[in-house]
């Protein structure tokens, strides 16, 4: 089973979020803010990573510029899902190396439809 | 709903648009006809039936049909299909047209434009192998609700999600408040027409490519026969149909055959590289195979 590691500050986020994960069958790991994530990361890496991007401790983009620096970190697919909406943003996460980008407020329809893209269904 | 007046409906819409309809989609005939009652300023669905039996006034019809029609459409929906035209059939087309530099593509049920827009980015991405080329997509549709909002080319944010990959989103779309307009380039490559696809279609010329995706499926057998008769007489021997993923021309025209280990594209009986005649086993692309790679033929990977 593939794993998806969820970050995201809102607890109910990662609620929702974590049951989309089981019903497309991915593993869902949770993790409160970058450093958590990246924390996770550097005991296993996942498959996907779910990522919010305004975060207490360290953002999403701080913790995708990380990753992508760790051994292996080019592995797992990165897809944002933020409020920010504007171009800026999402040209800023492309270029860190995100893979997809949802604009919330989403479902598991967009997510099951970014998921299908990258290749991770 | 009287029986009568359901019997009266559902011979109408097939008639002026081929949707078939059973008893069991009663509830959805009510649902979307209230509002067209209501615009109309009528006071109940007998009042609009009664209206329509009268035929007084011809753009009742025409609304009552648009309101039945299902409109639901996303960017490169189902990936696959986009995927072949891409890296198959459109690199055949270049080939295969490379003397004439001219190349038709058909959105037989465009609905609100993400299908021919969608094709209009696979085409403008290898325009540099098409220098000089002319090069059309016409998006046709019953709709004129629909096709007003394809014309906009304007999309919301949820719309934009289905299916865009989102370097297509950056690369051609602006912001526009909440939404999300296209590119005004883009938007220049196709064409929109409204057209119905039960009516004669030679006044729309002959097509390379035609996408009749997601429409098939709302006709009976007779309909969908001859509609897709009508296609294969539109295209050049060599020309190349789509179909949705729940649709097929098995057992319903031998006009057209499934090009092996592409799944939902058909080429012409009688063109080249079709599959043999009926009697032949069925090739690893009948319609069952699911979408799974098949055995020598590229796996067609999405770019990340
Ligand atoms: C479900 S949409 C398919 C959109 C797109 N091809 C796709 O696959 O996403 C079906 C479209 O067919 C159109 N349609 C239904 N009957 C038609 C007819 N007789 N002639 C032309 N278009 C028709 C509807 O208006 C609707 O926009």
């Amino acid at each position: 089973m593939k794993s998806c590691l969820i970050v995201d500050d809102s607890k109910v986020i990662r609620m929702v979020a974590s049951k989309i994960m089981n019903e497309l069958e991915f593993k869902p790991i949770e993790a409160a803010d970058g450093q958590e994530a990246l924390d996770a990361c550097l005991k296993a890496l996942p498959d996907a990573v779910l990522l919010d991007w305004n975060m207490p401790v360290m953002s999403g983009i701080e913790f995708l510029r990380a990753l992508r620096k760790l051994p292996g970190g080019d592995q797992p697919v990165v897809v944002f899902c933020t409020t920010e909406n504007d171009i800026t943003h999402i040209q800023e996460a492309m270029e860190a190396g995100a893979n997809e980008y949802i604009m919330k407020p989403f479902d598991s329809e967009i997510i099951q439809a970014k998921f299908a893209q990258v290749g991770l269904l | 709903m009287k029986p009568a007046d359901f019997e009266f409906m559902a011979a109408m819409l097939k008639s002026e648009s081929g949707l078939v309809i059973g008893t069991d989609k009663i509830y959805l005939l009510e649902s979307r006809l209230m509002p067209v009652a209501r615009k109309k300023g009528m006071k109940d669905l007998e009042d609009l039936i009664a209206n329509l039996r009268s035929r007084r006034d011809p753009r009742l019809l025409k609304d009552v049909t648009e309101a039945m029609t299902t409109n639901e459409s996303f960017f490169f929906r189902d990936i696959k299909p986009f995927d072949l035209f891409r890296d198959v059939i459109l690199p055949q087309m270049i080939e295969a047209r490379a003397a004439k530099k001219s190349l038709r593509i058909w959105c037989a049920a465009a609905s609100s434009g993400q299908e021919p827009y969608s094709l209009a980015m696979i085409v403008k991405e290898a325009s540099a192998r098409m220098a000089g080329w002319r090069i059309e997509i016409v998006g046709t549709d019953i709709s004129t609700e629909m096709l007003e909002k394809a014309k906009a080319g304007i999309y919301s944010q949820f719309e934009v999600q289905r299916g865009l990959p989102i370097q297509m989103l950056v690369k051609y779309f602006k912001k526009d408040e909440e939404s999300w307009r296209i590119d005004p380039a883009l938007r220049a490559m196709v064409q929109f027409r409204e057209f119905n696809l039960l009516r004669d279609l030679k006044a729309l010329g002959q097509f390379d490519v035609v996408f009749c995706r997601n429409v098939l499926i709302y006709f009976d057998q007779a309909t969908k026969g001859q509609v897709l008769e009508g296609i294969s007489r539109q295209m050049p021997s060599d020309g190349v149909l789509f179909l949705g993923g729940a649709e097929t021309v098995l057992g319903i025209s031998d006009r057209f055959k499934p090009l092996p280990g592409y799944r939902g594209v058909y080429g012409l009986s009688d063109g080249p590289g079709a599959a043999p005649a009926a009697g032949a086993p069925p090739g690893p692309a009948a319609p069952t195979a699911g979408t799974r790679p098949l055995p020598g033929k590229p796996a067609f990977p999405t770019k990340r």
